[in-house]
């Protein structure tokens, strides 16, 4: 089939590294002894546990609820007991615990009852709540819930679906077995999302580097009668990220703010689709995933493996040598070392690569940055990776943002070519984590000085207002005394004493509450010209804040609260034209 | 627990062999150059070297730097190597031996180091050792003189009196100073035809030290470790003057090709406004960076008073690079149209 294929800027040639791993087809993982699932395992919400411990679960029983829209169920990978819901390691980089349901297999592997979902009956919607349900989310490394990409944009026809074979990163070949051995349950699954997105082509995008994983995906296609197109595409890093597969396939540039779907093309990983169609045809939830065991190891291969396997015995299939010092989860390029070798595979996890200085020789000090530029020409994302690096080293975030650090997909190219041996990505997400933590807290700290101003002038308004009742009846009630003095001076000869006695506390009434008004009344001018002069607190309001308080004015006044709606909803606006 | 960032895969690559790439690069230049005068540019290249690792040497330990982690990177060596190229080749040993260690202590040192000047070392250098010292750094050997070693280092080390025989000026300022002086009365053709000094293009024999540099320049565009942009439009630029200059009164302007092939213009465009430290980085930074730089060669080394004019344009270049770097930001993935 002969296709224009179109061309990304930059991409780097490391040592692919994978025929290591494709000598023998997957095989099963054996029951690890336990499993520990942890309940965050894709983007959104973290999935609420719905077991206890003690309880029995069988293979595929839901054991965390999809927390949310963008979230997906967990499911248990076997049958056997909860032993423990709590925290537990994670394979992430942090090495910070998080949720997990810890079972002890029981050995037997039952199933729960396996229900095909009825496709032809079921509308759009039903379906993808059913792959929600199902645990699917993307296994190409971003674990997004799969059922929040398969709805259209409303306003842009979706032209094409593209399906990511593409597996770019060195060492990994998950993918690659996968297509050679299971091409028709991809194909039929690619069917179903075709079905959802109603595309008009599907375009399956191969490095060229996999004529097994392409042919058998040509035979798959026909044989389905479908007319998806297979397309081998050069094998360039990082050609496998979804961005650049569109490149390549469509010619469509996805920028960092749009979603895909907006240009109207979708993207899903091959085994993404094979899950899928597991879960339809097969009612088995994602329980599994196929892993890559390779680097350090005798007999590198692929193993079907079950969701919460800890690494460090499923690592042993392989054999690692005794030099290994640590196991690489994904691919050389944008792996990371995993904090302790028992963290749980995750359904992110595609590749296991046995660490040791032999097969990755320790980084030569950094050196200056020279400019030379080599990571710009590498950049797949057409940045400048060395201006990126001098202002995140300088901590100036607000020129890594001009310079488009949230375009940088951290594919690790601007590294692998410098001759500095900076570790840019290092910087790179060190500054995009710490514009997310300033954000984070700008937005929080912002909020809390609105409700605090909002507060100030609710209560120096309120003082205000019960300091000018206060005179008022001050002033009602010394004009009340001196009339019943008056009155009684009129009635005849009040005793004297009395009359002498009482101008002790009464002397106050007439002259001091006169005074008292005076000077509340001073008070409140003074502090209307110091509002007038003074940036008002209330000043630098959004319109909608704007609006809210005018509507809160608006239900005190009805309320019978304030009485003057004017100074409140007005003084802002009056204020903001005088300038 | 183990910590070591993504990618674990690199490609083999470090400083050190960037700079290395870049001295081969220059051996085509200096083995035309040495056949042309003779040993004595290969005596400079060797002062020069260890005046720039001297005193590379000395601003390390002074910074508390790792000495032999820098010492390797081998900046210095370049720094040291194009001073020793731009300098006379019979300049007495202390003229080239200040120039460097200017160059590596203030011009680099100073300013932060590796990567951190903004002036290309090299040609801080040249400019301070031709205000400083006009006379010395004007004088070349006559083409053709064959001198044997031991002369050449006695008039170097200054055991020699410097016979004025020995020396004049470049082709370059030849043809400038001619010109002048003949105010009218001489063309360009009739001092071409002076077969001492001119060969068929430009200089005698300098055509051909030109041509190495041009080839080492092409090597170093082939090896991907500079782009096209800044020699091309360097180059475009001077062909583009003086070939205007050259069409309109051909009498008192030298040809393009002259201009290409004399002093320091290829020298320039491959090896100093290619410069990534001190030049522009983004394409079209590169694009103005050199041409500017061209513009400026051509009217400082015809119409100004200096033998030529490189030096100065790249500095003034330099010191425009960053905000040229600015406002030429290129476009990034997923974004139309040319404009950020």
């Amino acid at each position: 089939m002969l296709m224009n294929l179109f061309k990304f800027k930059g991409g780097v040639k490391p040592p692919t590294n994978k025929t290591q791993s494709t000598g023998r087809p997957i095989a099963a993982a054996p029951l690890p002894s336990h499993l520990a699932v942890p309940l965050h395992q894709s983007i959104g919400g973290t999935p609420r546990p719905v077991v206890a411990v003690g309880d029995k679960v069988l293979k595929g029983q839901l054991i965390g609820e999809a927390d949310g829209w963008i979230s997906a169920a967990v499911h248990a990978p076997t049958s056997g007991t909860v032993v423990a819901v709590g925290p537990g390691k994670q394979p992430h980089p942090s090495g910070l615990d998080a949720d997990c349901v810890f079972i002890e297999p029981d050995g037997r592997d039952e199933w729960i009852a396996r229900q095909p979902f009825d496709l032809v009956n079921a509308t759009p919607d039903a379906v993808r709540h059913y792959l929600q349900q199902s645990g699917v989310v993307g296994l190409g490394g971003a674990v997004f819930p799969t059922h929040g990409k398969l709805t259209p944009a409303k306003t842009v026809p979706m032209q094409e679906l593209v399906i990511n074979g593409a597996e770019c990163e060195p060492f990994i070949t998950c993918d690659d077995l996968l297509m050679r051995e299971r091409a028709i349950d991809i194909v039929r699954g690619i069917g179903v999302f075709r079905d959802l997105l109603q595309p008009q082509k599907v375009l399956i995008g191969i490095e060229d580097n996999k004529p097994e994983a392409a042919a058998a995906m040509r035979a798959a296609v026909e044989a389905c009668g479908e007319d998806f197109v297979v397309v081998q595409v050069p094998t360039l890093y990082p050609a496998g990220g979804a961005k650049q597969l569109i490149r390549v396939l469509t010619g469509k540039e996805v920028p960092a703010a749009k979603r895909s779907t907006d240009l109207g093309v979708q993207c899903f990983n091959v085994a993404t689709a094979y899950t899928a169609w597991r879960a339809i045809a097969h009612g088995e939830p994602v329980v599994s995933r196929i892993v890559t065991l390779t680097g350090n190891v005798r007999q590198p291969g692929n193993y079907e493996v079950l969701i919460g396997t800890p690494m460090d015995e499923l690592l042993q299939l392989a054999q690692p040598n005794p030099d290994t010092d640590g196991i690489v989860m994904g691919g050389p390029m944008m792996g990371f070392l995993v904090p302790e070798p028992a963290v749980p595979v995750i359904k992110a996890t595609n590749c296991l690569i046995a660490h040791s200085e032999r097969l990755f020789p320790p980084k030569a000090p950094e050196m200056p940055c020279i400019r030379c530029g080599a990571c710009a020409q590498a950049c797949p994302h057409e940045l400048q990776p060395f201006e990126l690096y001098w202002h995140a080293r300088a901590k100036d975030f607000g020129k890594t943002q001009q310079y488009h650090i949230f375009d940088c997909i951290e594919c690790g190219c601007c590294s692998f070519v410098c001759p500095s041996r900076i570790p840019l990505v290092q910087y790179f997400r060190f500054a995009k984590s710490e514009i997310w933590a300033r954000e984070k807290e700008k937005k929080a700290a912002d909020e809390a000085k609105t409700r605090f101003e909002f507060k100030q002038f609710r209560e120096e308004r309120e003082k205000a207002e019960k300091a000018e009742k206060l005179a008022k009846a001050a002033a009602a009630q010394a004009a009340k005394k001196a009339a019943e003095a008056a009155a009684a001076a009129a009635a005849g000869d009040a005793p004297a004493v009395a009359v002498a006695e009482k101008p002790a506390d009464l002397t106050v009434d007439p002259a001091e509450a006169a005074k008292k008004a005076a000077i509340a009344a001073a008070m409140a001018r003074a502090k209307a010209q110091r509002e007038a002069a003074q940036p008002k607190n209330t000043d630098a309001l959004t319109p909608e804040q704007a609006r809210d308080m005018a509507e809160i004015e608006a239900r005190r006044v009805q309320a019978g609260i304030a009485d003057a709606p004017a100074e409140a909803a007005a003084a802002p606006t009056a204020t903001k034209t005088e300038e | 627990m183990m910590f070591a960032p993504a990618p674990f895969l690199l490609k083999d690559a470090s400083v050190s062999q960037v700079m290395t790439q870049v001295c081969l690069a220059l051996v085509p230049g200096i083995a035309a150059y040495a056949w042309l005068v003779g040993p004595a540019i290969l005596v400079q290249l060797v002062i020069a070297s260890l005046a720039a690792v001297a005193a590379e040497a000395a601003m390390l330990k002074l910074r508390g730097k790792p000495l032999a982690m820098f010492l390797a990177d081998g900046s210095a060596i370049v720094t040291a190597w194009l001073i020793a190229l731009t300098f006379p080749p019979l300049a007495p040993w202390w003229l080239v031996v200040t120039g460097t260690v200017f160059a590596i202590v203030v011009a680099k040192h100073l300013y932060g180091g590796l990567g951190q000047n903004p002036f290309n070392p090299a040609m801080v250098a040249f400019a301070v050792c031709i205000v400083s010292f006009p006379a010395l750094m004007s004088q070349w050997p006559s083409v053709g003189l064959k001198m044997p070693l031991l002369e050449q280092l006695d008039i170097i080390l200054g055991l020699m009196p410097r016979a004025d025989a020995l020396t004049g000026a470049t082709p370059l300022d030849a043809m400038k100073t001619a010109l002048k002086l003949g105010d009218g009365q001489i063309d360009v053709a009739q001092l071409l035809a002076n077969q001492d000094i001119y060969g068929n293009f430009a200089g005698r024999g300098w055509e051909w030290v030109a041509a190495g540099y041009l080839l080492g320049g092409l090597w170093l565009w082939q090896r991907k470790l500079i782009t096209w942009h800044a020699p091309f439009a360097f180059i475009a630029a001077i062909v583009a003057i003086s070939g205007g200059l050259w069409l309109y009164r051909p009498d008192a302007f030298a040809s393009p090709l002259f201009h290409l092939l004399s002093g320091g213009t290829l020298l320039g465009a491959f090896f100093i406004v290619t410069d990534p430290v001190s030049g522009c980085t983004t394409p079209r930074g590169k694009l103005i960076f050199g041409f500017s730089a061209g513009l400026l060669a051509y009217i400082i080394r015809v119409f100004g008073g200096y033998p030529d004019g490189v030096a100065f344009a790249v500095l003034l270049m330099n010191l425009s690079a960053p905000l040229i770097d600015q406002l030429t930001q290129p476009r990034i993935f997923g974004m139309k149209g040319k404009q950020p």
